[in-house]
């Protein structure tokens, strides 16, 4: 059932550094929750899970907004929406895989309103812009009244939805690192093309060096794990491999060993490993023909 | 005690205000304190589109919008289309081409659809786009091809005028051509 909307309360803060201090402030009574594009907060609200009675209202904070360039990279601000993503020459350019990524989250709707720092917040293991950043290496740009800190997206998921933020931070916006030439391959497998929530997603990054081996591979996986994981076993194999067969089958099976998906609502364990090595599969001969069997 | 707080936006153009919960979902003010009750809602999660109506330019789900982050905003819904009696353009090939059946889900294809329209301005977008366009709107009765037939019709038929115009020329199958 539908929550009560009516009780619920929104502070406004004037900057960021005013709403840091209501939020730090807020933490020894009713918190507040922060709220940017509400997608998934409303779906939440509307199924009737209530995550708090006081809400406090980003959307305003000019300091979250926009993409600039920073160390050779790009900064995204942490309202930045999946559709100005989508549409950023600069994303598009360098960092196709998250381009990707925003055209599949959700549809037009969603895109228009959902941000890339409330799909770090909301740290869904299906979370579709969290393999790409996982694999990107990307810096979480955190801030509290104590000051900014940076944190490696390697290290920022510690469980289930368990974030290493504390609970007076807010993102502020997340650094892509330069990543030179590899190829970016993104796949989201749902239900259907549009709006499902990802039985998996895959991202992966591949270059071959000057001698025709792998000299970079990344690969990250949502919606098999806990939380969204580098396949750091499959990694291995590949480096300094030669394109092959023979080392497509080996990532493969040190694939299913990184990732440990479950039976749930969206689909099952026994799916998830298959469709996980064929989407592998794909990226690999995507990357390089001669990764193809036969 | 349930706070209020007020706020004032366009709705098609017209100056509202309203007093209202901050996180009443904008949803619910158009249908309530606007007496705009063309939005509908379908799924109430963001799935199926029927209420999405135009914050700023942009479709949006107001079943997932707070009232709150509304304020200011220029809101265009299903019912800003027409002009008076006279259905807009895109209206009348939807009518026409039968891309509405029962109903619930045309005023927000019809509005997504109108903000494609407006992108794609001057050309007529290709099938793919549409269906791209359209994805996050849900319809379980038309099976979707005549939808997108009647918005690629509507798009020739206005050429480089505003989509959701309501003067473009009624000339049926001739104008339709591929």
């Amino acid at each position: 059932m539908r929550a009560p909307l009516s009780t619920l309360e929104v502070v406004r803060p004037r900057n960021l550094e005013h709403a840091l201090a209501l939020l730090h402030e807020s933490q020894d009574g009713e918190r507040l929750v922060p709220l940017a594009g509400g997608t998934d907060l409303y779906v939440s609200l509307n199924a009737g899970v209530v995550p708090g009675k006081r809400f406090l209202d980003l959307s305003g904070l000019r300091e979250l907004r926009g993409v600039r360039r920073r160390d050779g990279g790009l900064a995204l601000g942490a309202l930045t929406t999946f559709s100005e993503i989508r549409e950023h020459p600069g994303v598009r350019r360098r960092y196709p895989a998250l381009a990707a990524a925003a055209a599949e989250i959700g549809a037009w709707q969603i895109q228009n309103r959902a941000t890339l720092g409330g799909n770090i917040a909301n740290a869904s293991p299906a979370g579709d812009s969290l393999p790409v950043l996982l694999a990107f290496e990307a810096v979480v740009r955190a801030r509290s009244v104590r000051g900014p800190r940076d944190v490696p997206f390697t290290g920022l998921f510690r469980g289930y939805r368990d974030l290493a933020l504390e609970s007076d931070e807010l993102i502020t916006a997340v650094s892509l690192p330069p990543l030179g030439r590899a190829l970016h391959f993104f796949r989201k497998v749902g239900t259907r093309r549009a709006q499902s929530i990802s039985k998996v997603v895959f991202c992966g990054l591949l270059s071959l060096g000057r001698d025709g081996r792998v000299d970079l591979v990344r690969i990250a996986l949502g919606s098999v794990a806990p939380v969204t994981l580098r396949a750091r076993r499959a990694e291995q194999v590949l480096l300094g491999a030669r394109p092959s067969a023979a080392a497509a089958a080996a990532a493969r099976a040190a694939l299913l060993e990184d990732i440990a998906p479950i039976d749930d609502i969206r689909s099952d364990r026994d799916y998830r490993l298959l469709v996980s090595g064929n989407v592998l599969e794909q990226f690999l001969r995507t990357a390089a023909p001669r990764f193809v069997t036969r | 005690m349930s706070p209020a707080v007020t706020l004032s936006f366009t709705v098609n153009g017209r100056r509202r205000r309203v007093r209202v919960p901050p996180m009443k979902r904008l949803l619910d003010v158009l249908r309530e304190d606007c007496g705009l009750t063309g939005t509908k809602e379908g799924c109430g999660e963001g799935e199926c589109g029927a209420c999405t109506v135009l914050v700023n330019g942009l479709a949006v789900n107001s079943c997932l919008v707070p009232a709150v982050q509304a304020g200011g905003a220029r809101i265009l819904t299903v019912e800003g289309l027409a002009r008076r009696s006279r259905l807009s353009v895109l209206q009348r090939t939807f009518i026409e081409g039968g891309g509405t059946q029962c109903g619930i889900c045309t005023p927000g294809i019809l509005v997504t659809a109108y903000a494609l329209l407006r992108r794609t301005r001057g050309r007529v977008p290709r099938e793919d786009e549409v269906r791209a366009a359209l994805a996050g709107n849900l319809c379980r009765c038309t099976g979707y091809q005549k939808i997108v037939d009647a918005v690629r019709v509507a798009a020739r038929r206005t050429g480089t005028r505003r989509p959701g115009g309501t003067r473009g020329r009624s000339r049926g199958k001739k104008g339709a051509r591929r």
